[in-house]
């Protein structure tokens, strides 16, 4: 149902028009894709695993602005004791200052919310923004640009080092059914800086909600980012995010994805190395359960040659949860010498869960090292002797192998609070699965 | 303690145990000897319980209860412990976690009381000594990223503190220098008790230089050849194996 968006995108553009004449035309511009394409469909190649029509097909109007029913102790949960950590957080898509703790920068480090960026005209916003999540790209970044407002927005200077990272915390209130919120995020690190920035979607059990999230990021040469996303929304909401990430030459980028909430979730995860000697990782893991549909699909193009890309994703199944892998590796006739490495591993938990895995490797390059894997299957069998013969059978031993499967890919986050939080989180998981 | 009788064993088609026979009482150590795909790997691991094998004959009694017919985990919960020959690796998951893990489900099993984690780490204090190490290897993940030598160590250290009635040590000593070796032996040495026992499976006699066995059988083509005390450890040394597989083919 297309048309309640178009009308909620009318009154954003009667209400509070955009001063900036690039920002409108960007707007516009997504609206009127979005009025022409609508939402994808199951024969759109990159939609036909999904289950869409609840999303697609429901109401959803655009949130509230948070009515100050939302306390410290609502956001408390999502929140992780990284030393130095400056937090951010925004109540259905609007910045929330009462909440966040954006703390002292670096000089040369600008960590604002888009909104009061926009205000303020930082140069970086024109130069950027839209540029590389083009809303032509699909109907989800088109109905995103057409509500550009809020969101997070991180610059580094070149050659600055931002220091502690930056949390930027997406909380869905829920207390109105059917509201989305479409929270648009600019990080942008210019040539030799880096930084560290972790978005969490979330929102109290129960919330019917849709978070419809886009977050572009541009790396300059020889710059680092090292970027987390952290999905953590009710179970019976739905989340689409959207992350592009375009590369200079000689930069590094680290990306996890970790995906525990949502009805319906949905990871786009776009890389564009533009430029030679790039290394980028690429994390992911996904535990559903329930009717849950947890969906990753990346794309890395890689279009220079001398770069490497490594990416792991790993999903965890169970009940009749339902997981998609699409991994898209695309090398250029000029990207010789990639060396790309793709791993998606999933884990079945029962019988009714299932999970559709596709890598797409389209090599255009004749010197190219480029492998993919993509394994499905039960518990390891030879970790599971390994602890019978310690005395360590039944339901405790499957919940320690499933535990290690999941904390090989959370033990590469560099943050011991966030790694040791969501371990918990894992660990709870599987203590309610009880016997299985 | 133990009593195997005529034991038989496979993987997929491969017929690799041809009926072995064996006693061990307790306080007693017993090595078992024999080249490479002469079935010594084998016999420790149908004795823990490995999936990848079939027992197509013959009997094991542990204590007089029918060993094949438990659960890996129930045998080890019954006092039987195999040490690796390749110990798994398991990432994310604390030495600390699954060792307190293993003992409360052996204790369990047992009807005793677990154990919290405070009052664990004490005791796991006092075991680390036996292996020279300090406190922070508890915080490690299993195994995970450990060296061979730390590896087989690690074996050691669970076997402390798990005290098995019966421990097999499966070529516990590939690729071990020889500080390592040591330490390893000497723990080894440290849990011998007059009421448990232990199976070293090996290829070189060197270990039994550390661990000195009351009763050396050696294995070719999956039957015990010849049976002795410490003595034919060093004659094997000497003369290799090759006398004995050319017996067991003539005989």
């Amino acid at each position: 149902m297309t048309t309640t968006y178009l009308k909620d995108i009318e009154t954003v553009a009667r209400n509070g028009g955009a001063k900036a004449p690039w920002l409108e035309a960007l707007r516009r511009q997504g609206a009127e894709r979005f009025a022409a394409t609508g939402f994808p469909t199951t024969r759109d190649e990159d939609w036909r695993f999904n289950t869409l029509a609840p999303l697609t097909q429901a109401e959803f109007q655009l949130a509230p602005a948070d009515l100050g029913g939302v306390t410290a102790a609502d956001v408390a949960p999502f929140l992780y004791a990284i030393p130095g950590v400056r937090t951010l957080v925004f109540v259905n898509g609007r910045y929330a200052p009462a909440l966040s703790s954006p703390g002292e920068v670096p000089a040369g480090v600008t960590v604002r919310n888009l909104a009061a960026a926009l205000g303020a005209q930082h140069p970086a916003l024109e130069a950027h923004l839209g540029r590389y999540a083009e809303p032509g790209k699909g109907g989800f970044t088109a109905l995103n640009t057409a509500f550009v407002k809020d969101g997070l927005f991180v610059h580094v200077e070149k050659n600055v080092d931002a220091g502690a990272p930056i949390h930027a915390v997406f909380l869905s209130d829920g207390k109105v059914g059917n509201a989305a919120s479409h929270p648009r995020s600019l990080i942008v690190v210019e040539r030799g800086a880096r930084v560290a920035v972790l978005e969490s979607y979330v929102g109290p059990a129960g919330g019917t909600y849709f978070t419809n999230a886009v977050t572009e990021a541009v790396v300059g040469d020889n710059a680092h980012l090292e970027h987390l996303k952290i999905q953590r929304e009710s179970e019976l909401a739905s989340h689409v995010g959207t992350t592009h990430i375009h590369q200079g030459r000689d930069s590094r980028v680290t990306s996890f994805a970790i995906s525990l909430g949502a009805a319906f979730g949905r990871n786009n995860l776009d890389i564009n190395l533009d430029g030679e000697n790039i290394e980028s990782q690429m994390l992911g893991l996904y535990m559903g359960r329930g009717r849950q549909e947890l969906d990753n699909h990346t794309n890395l193009l890689h279009a220079h040659p001398n770069c490497g890309t490594r990416e792991v994703y790993k999903g965890i199944l169970d009940d009749r949860a339902h997981g998609i892998f699409n991994g898209k590796i695309y090398v250029t006739p000029l990207a010789q010498k990639t060396d790309a490495k793709q791993t998606n591993r999933a884990l079945l938990l029962s019988d009714t869960a299932r999970i559709d895995t596709k890598p797409q490797l389209e090599i255009f390059a004749d010197d190219v090292k480029c492998t993919h894997g993509a394994t499905v299957g039960n518990l390891d069998q030879l970790a599971g002797f390994y602890l019978q013969s310690r005395g360590i059978g039944g339901a405790l031993g499957r919940k320690i192998l499933v535990y290690a499967f999941a904390a090989e890919i959370l033990e590469e986050i560099p943050y011991e609070s966030v790694r040791q939080g969501l371990e918990a989180l894992v660990m709870a998981r599987l203590d309610e699965r009880g016997e299985g | 303690m133990l009593e195997i009788k005529n034991l038989q064993a496979k993987a997929g088609e491969k017929q690799i145990l041809n009926g072995i026979s064996l006693t061990v009482n307790a306080g007693e150590v017993h090595a078992i000897m024999g080249p490479n795909g002469s079935g010594k790997s084998t016999l420790a691991q149908v004795l823990a319980g490995h999936p990848a094998y079939e027992v197509t004959g013959g009997e094991v009694r542990f204590e007089g209860q029918d060993l094949l017919d438990m659960e890996p985990e129930e045998r080890a919960q019954a006092g039987v412990f195999l040490a690796f020959q390749y110990p798994v690796e398991i990432a994310g998951v604390s030495n600390a976690y699954f060792l307190r893990a293993a003992y409360n489900e052996i204790q369990k099993a047992r009807g005793k009381e677990e154990m919290d984690p405070i009052d664990f780490l004490d005791l796991v204090e006092e075991k680390l000594k036996l292996v020279e190490w300090g406190p922070e290897i508890m915080s490690r993940a299993v195994n995970h990223g450990f060296s061979g030598g730390e590896k087989k160590r690690n074996e050691i250290l669970q076997m402390a503190v798990l005290e098995p009635k019966l421990a097999i040590l499966d070529e516990t000593d590939s690729g071990l220098d020889i500080d390592a070796l040591r330490i390893v032996a000497n723990g080894v040495n440290k849990l011998r008790r007059p009421d448990n026992a232990t199976i070293v499976v090996t290829h070189y006699q060197r270990l039994l230089n550390y661990i000195v066995p009351d009763h050396v059988h050696v294995l070719a083509g999956g039957r015990i050849v010849k049976s002795g005390g410490k003595e034919l450890a060093l004659e094997l040394e000497a003369k290799g194996y090759e006398w004995l597989t050319e017996e067991a083919v003539t005989a």
